[in-house]
């Protein structure tokens, strides 16, 4: 039975902390983004032109089934050969808002999707213009459906970013590789790392629930 | 060095046995976990309520490299003996189905409706019949399509056990990456081969999930 002691990583208090910004820095940048790829997509999937709606098509396609860990190593890995090498922090923001955007623009259609034709019919009965309609009639009760899955993909999104260390961007999971390296406590430093992403996710989780109860507190009417 | 052939394409597709066989091994061990666990979460035992959630909120609130590198350190200084990187990425995936096959479960059985248990009661079934011939066939087809769904998800994150160096399809493509110096081509074909396994399970799931919407 090995023993266990938790004593050194005391000094490396830095380092976790450097690691938890990036990583937090890393999830703002990859949700803001994902989210305006995610309207975008949205939009697009409701266009006019074929080729469009079949882009964005194939683009959620691919990104949702295939491993997020591919897809960085695509970026990191390949982009130097067509010239753009991007440092690791940068192809690991990109990987992951273009992952992100992929799963944002599949939740948002589905939200828009899931307002009824009678209730868009009814707002143009009222006489509300195009941009009315959408802005009374559709956008809230779209948000609010779309609010959980958004915010839980936010919160997966905040534990993919563990994949960037994989291209040695300096956030928390590679932080906790570099004091394992110092220090050979490498069950500790894991247990330590694990317990600071359970304490980030269910910050987030609270943040999310009490927002949501803010902002969603009209009746539904159902 | 030498340049991509067909033989790299075929050293990843049998590397895909292995991908295989973490995802058996997390359904074989994870599944009667998660059933057990969405039986503790809607069950009438409080105690069990609180700590079946917790796992599960645990669970789901870590990263699943965290997992991996829990498991695969942490199973020496449990067990004191050293495991082979198939059993400690292999009890990684099984907690990991566990807890996500255990929420989607759980609300599965949740939205059967109450009135079901209710009538099944009034005929005098025991609860495990109630729970065997009322809720579980209804609970079974809701949470059918997001179980599917999570295959696809189960798939995709058994690439993570390539980080601690156990070789299966990601692995391999890492290494044909390395030996070549052809990351596209490796990566890409990687990605193709990943596509080909989870697409299906994913138009599969959709369609499932039509099926049950166009039945209510």
């Amino acid at each position: 039975m090995l023993q266990l002691n938790f004593n050194q990583l005391w000094r490396y208090q830095d380092e976790f902390l450097h690691g938890m910004s990036l990583t937090l820095l890393l999830t703002l940048v990859a949700t803001l983004a994902g989210l305006a790829i995610g309207l975008a997509g949205a939009a697009a999937a409701g266009s006019r032109f074929a080729a469009l709606r079949l882009f964005v098509r194939s683009y959620v396609e691919v990104i949702r089934n295939t491993p997020a860990l591919i897809q960085l190593f695509l970026i990191f890995f390949v982009l130097p050969y067509a010239g753009l090498r991007l440092p690791p922090v940068y192809a690991a923001a990109a990987a992951l808002s273009i992952y992100m955007g992929a799963y944002a623009s599949e939740i948002i259609r589905g939200g828009l999707a899931s307002i009824p034709r009678s209730q868009i019919e009814a707002g143009q009965c009222l006489g509300l213009t195009r941009w009315q309609v959408f802005r009374h009639v559709i956008l809230p009760p779209a948000l609010r459906n779309i609010y959980p899955s958004i915010t839980s993909q936010i919160v997966l999104l905040l534990l993919g970013t563990s994949l960037a260390s994989q291209v040695s961007a300096p956030e928390l999971f590679h932080a906790a590789a570099f004091v394992e390296s110092r220090t050979f406590r490498s069950f500790e430093v894991y247990a330590v790392v694990c317990a600071i992403y359970f304490t980030l996710v269910l910050a987030f989780r609270l943040a999310f629930a009490g927002i949501g109860r803010i902002a969603f507190r009209w009746p539904t009417g159902r | 060095m030498r340049g991509f052939t067909i033989s790299d394409v075929l050293t990843m597709l049998a590397a895909v046995q292995w991908t295989a066989t973490l995802v058996v091994l997390a359904l074989a061990f994870g599944a009667p976990l998660a059933l057990l666990l969405a039986r503790m979460c809607t069950g009438r035992s409080r105690l069990a309520r609180l700590l079946a959630t917790g796992i599960l909120q645990l669970v789901q609130g870590v990263p699943v490299l965290g997992l991996l590198m829990f498991f695969y350190f942490g199973m020496p200084v449990f067990l004191g003996i050293k495991v082979p990187a198939l059993v400690s990425v292999g009890a990684a995936f099984t907690i990991f189905t566990a807890a996500f096959l255990g929420e989607i479960w759980r609300g599965g059985i949740q939205a059967v409706h109450v009135a079901q248990g209710e009538a099944a009661a009034c005929l005098g079934l025991t609860r495990w019949q109630t729970f065997r011939h009322v809720i579980a066939p209804q609970a079974f087809r809701i949470a059918l399509p997001a179980t599917v769904g999570f295959l696809v998800q189960l798939i995709k994150n058994t690439s993570l056990a390539s980080v601690v160096g156990f070789v299966e399809l990601a692995r391999a493509g890492q290494l044909a990456s390395a030996a070549t110096f052809q990351p596209l081509l490796s990566y890409a074909c990687v990605a193709a081969i990943y596509f080909a396994l989870c697409f299906p399970l994913t138009l599969w799931s959709r369609s499932l999930e039509d099926k049950l919407n166009g039945a209510r």
